[in-house]
């Protein structure tokens, strides 16, 4: 009995010894984290995309509840999403204009020469190490969906044409596309970006459109239509130097249809436009 | 096997393959001349390292054999106008292999006699070979091997380190191609003078000329012209690939073994292709720097196989042409050996310093379906840097980039042993060159 008694009281005597020492470290080792962090983290999508800069949504959480961060700069979740958080920590929803990938490339299987037949590897990468693929231009889409594979949201299909259709609302600009192309044909561009040059040689002139019927040529019309320093001709290619710049006007005497005014996702004309360019039998830029 | 069976006639290394030759259809074909084309596309990056800087404006005259883009750099080099005429371009075009990249377009004066004036023959002075170096690199010389590694890069000795051994390589081991066994039975004495010109630069005592046994003639020509007492020695090796790889020409001939991601200096060599000794050879006795080169055109695709000296710059069409063209039969055109070369989409690409061989292949000869691995392990007997293949293959599909370190890919040279030998036609070169740039990226990203 004595023997059990002794063994009882050590026992409690070392519980109390230890949760006197927890109870001290718990008061003096404190570190204070804001609950709110938690609370933002769980509404965030949990994705971890990166697209809005920080390496996880709970880093962005922590960025967001220091007020170092706008809620809106997370492009994944809903509108809604971004109020209620806005909302549970009193600040501005803010955040910048929607940005898509937009490829700049429009050689779809129609519009340039399939003039090899490419039987290696399924896979962009590895396409561009040995003969990039079948297509004529060594500048443009490859075709084989590295893109498309890489998007987490499913916004990158490849359609018939052989070109990656980003859809513009499954698009959360997290980049992804942007580092597996190897070719570097998709850039992030907010939505008021409406001109788009859909194509990347540096050849000028008729041996640009020998290769791609929808190849910019630098012939500069664009460049003419559009207000001074709006368009320029840079290394072959028409360049948008004005930011938000969408003159419909300065397209549309573009002979191959390189540079488009979108009105959201790519490869699908406006209606407007698109009957201009069927009048003119040049509709062959269309993907999908 | 030759260590270890002392009876064994010739020399060679461990591992690699046996393709079929393939190279009755060209290697008694003297070297020919082909006309000249109106145009000539020069790349401004058609050797390993940085790229020339072009020193002539669109419109200016040149002559055959001018200086038209200057080296930037140590491990950079020259380039010379292939033809007298103007310079028509300086624009980007499409290179070899889907590639792309700035090129000087000269447009040949049709009314010109082609001849190097003396104008561009005193620069080089003949026979003075002072500062070789700095001369081979002015005359844009590279290794005619099929890397195009820039050659008085090989030609300077680090401090501290020593060559005692100069390797020529004679091996031409790929199937099919015979420029270099051509050069060797045409022009030996352009060979041996530049054998004994490298020797001398890089004060080593001894030049082995390394030559595969299929070519006796070549053999027979070196051996003739080489003086008593001559340090020269030329090594009748046995027929396999990848022996022409520098690495293995070394252990072949003398067993040394390079250690794993160094240079042959490390072991007091020195390796240099026969072509482009003949072309340092050339350049020190003719004074003309490098403006052409031999290409073999050969394979079942095409009308009439020939050893061609091809002048830098010539749309490969017009090489094509002057073979009688394609036949309806070929599938597939190959820029390099039917082993290491790569298949080419667009025949409007210009030929560049690195091209030994245009091969037009049927289709039998190539495509073959994809079968899942079946870890038989013959690409490890095939390899000859001792690698895992197939291990390194995974790794590769897994982007596991960390393994792909530890397998040792940076040692893999692309030889394509491992793919000739795979019953499951995997195509393990492709991946290793996938691997090799995910190990680029992820090198950059750091």
């Amino acid at each position: 009995m004595g023997d059990f008694a002794g063994a009882v009281a050590i026992l409690a005597g070392l519980c109390l010894f230890f949760g006197v020492v927890l109870a001290l470290a718990n008061s003096k080792l404190k570190v204070w984290q804001d609950p709110r962090v938690d609370d933002v983290a769980g509404k965030l999508p949990g994705a971890n995309c990166g697209a809005c800069g920080q390496p996880g949504c709970r880093a962005f959480a922590e960025q967001v509840v220091a007020g170092k961060l706008a809620p809106g700069k997370c492009t994944v979740s809903s509108a809604g999403i971004i109020a209620d958080i806005a909302g549970l920590l009193g600040v501005e929803a803010g955040g910048d204009e929607k940005r898509v990938a937009r490829l700049a490339c429009a050689g779809g299987k129609s519009a340039v020469r399939d003039i090899a037949d490419y039987r290696g590897l399924g896979s962009c990468g590895a396409a561009a190490v040995v003969a990039a693929g079948g297509r004529a231009c060594p500048w443009g889409c490859l075709g084989l969906g590295d893109c498309a594979r890489s998007c987490n949201f499913g916004a990158i299909v490849m359609k018939s044409e052989g070109l990656p259709v980003v859809d513009v609302g499954k698009c959360v600009a997290c980049n992804d596309c942007v580092v597996a192309c190897p070719l570097g044909l998709f850039s992030l561009r907010p939505m008021s970006d409406q001109i788009l040059v859909q194509c990347s040689t540096p050849l000028a002139g008729p041996m640009a459109r020998e290769m791609c019927q929808v190849a910019c040529d630098a012939c500069g019309r664009c460049a003419l239509d559009a207000p001074a320093g709006a368009i320029e001709m840079v290394g072959g290619l028409a360049v948008v130097r004005a930011a938000g710049f969408s003159d419909v006007k300065s397209t549309l005497r573009c002979p191959t249809g390189a540079i488009q005014w979108v009105e959201a996702g790519q490869f699908a004309l406006p209606k407007r436009v698109a009957l201009r360019a069927l009048s003119l039998g040049r509709l062959h830029a269309r993907a999908g | 096997m030759s260590r270890l069976l002392p009876l064994s006639a010739r020399a060679t290394f461990a591992h690699g393959v046996h393709p079929a030759e393939h190279k009755e259809a060209t290697h008694a074909s003297v070297i020919e001349r082909m006309r000249f084309a109106d145009t000539y596309v020069l790349a401004l990056s058609q050797h390993i390292g940085a790229a020339s800087k072009p020193v002539v404006r669109v419109g200016q005259r040149v002559e055959r054999g001018q200086l038209i883009a200057e080296p930037v750099g140590f491990v950079s080099t020259a380039l010379h106008a292939p033809v007298a005429g103007t310079v028509a371009a300086i624009e980007p075009r499409p290179l070899p292999a889907g590639k792309s990249g700035l090129c000087i377009v000269v447009r040949r004066d049709p009314f010109d006699s082609q001849r190097f004036t003396d104008q561009i023959t005193s620069r080089y002075p003949p026979g003075d070979a002072d500062d070789l170096i700095q001369r081979v690199q002015h005359a844009g010389i590279v290794g005619f091997g099929g890397a195009a590694f820039p050659s008085h890069v090989k030609l300077s000795v680090p401090e501290g380190k020593r060559v005692r051994d100069v390797f020529l390589n004679g091996c031409e081991c790929e199937p099919y191609l015979t420029c270099d066994h051509r050069v060797m039975v045409e022009r030996p004495q352009a060979v041996l003078r530049g054998a004994e010109l490298v020797r001398q630069q890089v004060h080593a005592e001894r030049v082995y000329i390394g030559v595969e046994a299929n070519k006796p003639d070549a053999i027979a020509a070196l051996r003739a012209h080489i003086p008593a007492l001559s340090p020269i020695e030329v090594v009748e090796l046995t027929v396999k690939y990848p022996q022409g790889a520098e690495k293995m020409l070394i252990d072949a001939v003398v067993h040394r073994r390079v250690p794993a991601g160094k240079l042959p200096i490390e072991v007091e060599a020195a390796v240099q292709n026969v072509a482009t000794a003949a072309a340092i050879a050339d350049l020190v006795d003719l004074g003309v720097p490098l403006v052409e080169r031999v290409v073999t055109v050969t394979g079942p695709g095409i009308a009439r196989p020939a050893n061609v000296l091809v002048p830098i710059g010539t749309p490969l069409r017009e090489l094509l042409d002057h073979c009688g063209g394609l036949l309806p039969t070929a599938r597939q055109v190959v820029l390099g050996g039917p082993m290491m070369g790569l298949a080419q989409k667009d025949l409007d690409v210009p030929v560049t310093k690195g091209l030994s061989g245009v091969l037009a292949l049927t289709e039998p000869a190539t495509w073959l379906q994809e079968q899942p691995c079946i870890r038989c392990g013959r690409c490890l007997d095939a390899c000859p840097m001792f690698l895992n293949p197939q291990r390194l293959a995974l790794m590769v599909r897994h982007e596991r980039t960390e393994d792909l370190e530890a397998l040792h890919l940076r040692d893999c040279f692309e030889c394509a042993s491992c793919s000739f030998v795979c019953p499951s036609n995997l195509p393990l070169v492709q991946l290793m060159r996938v691997g090799k740039g995910l190990l680029r990226r992820q090198q950059e990203a750091a």
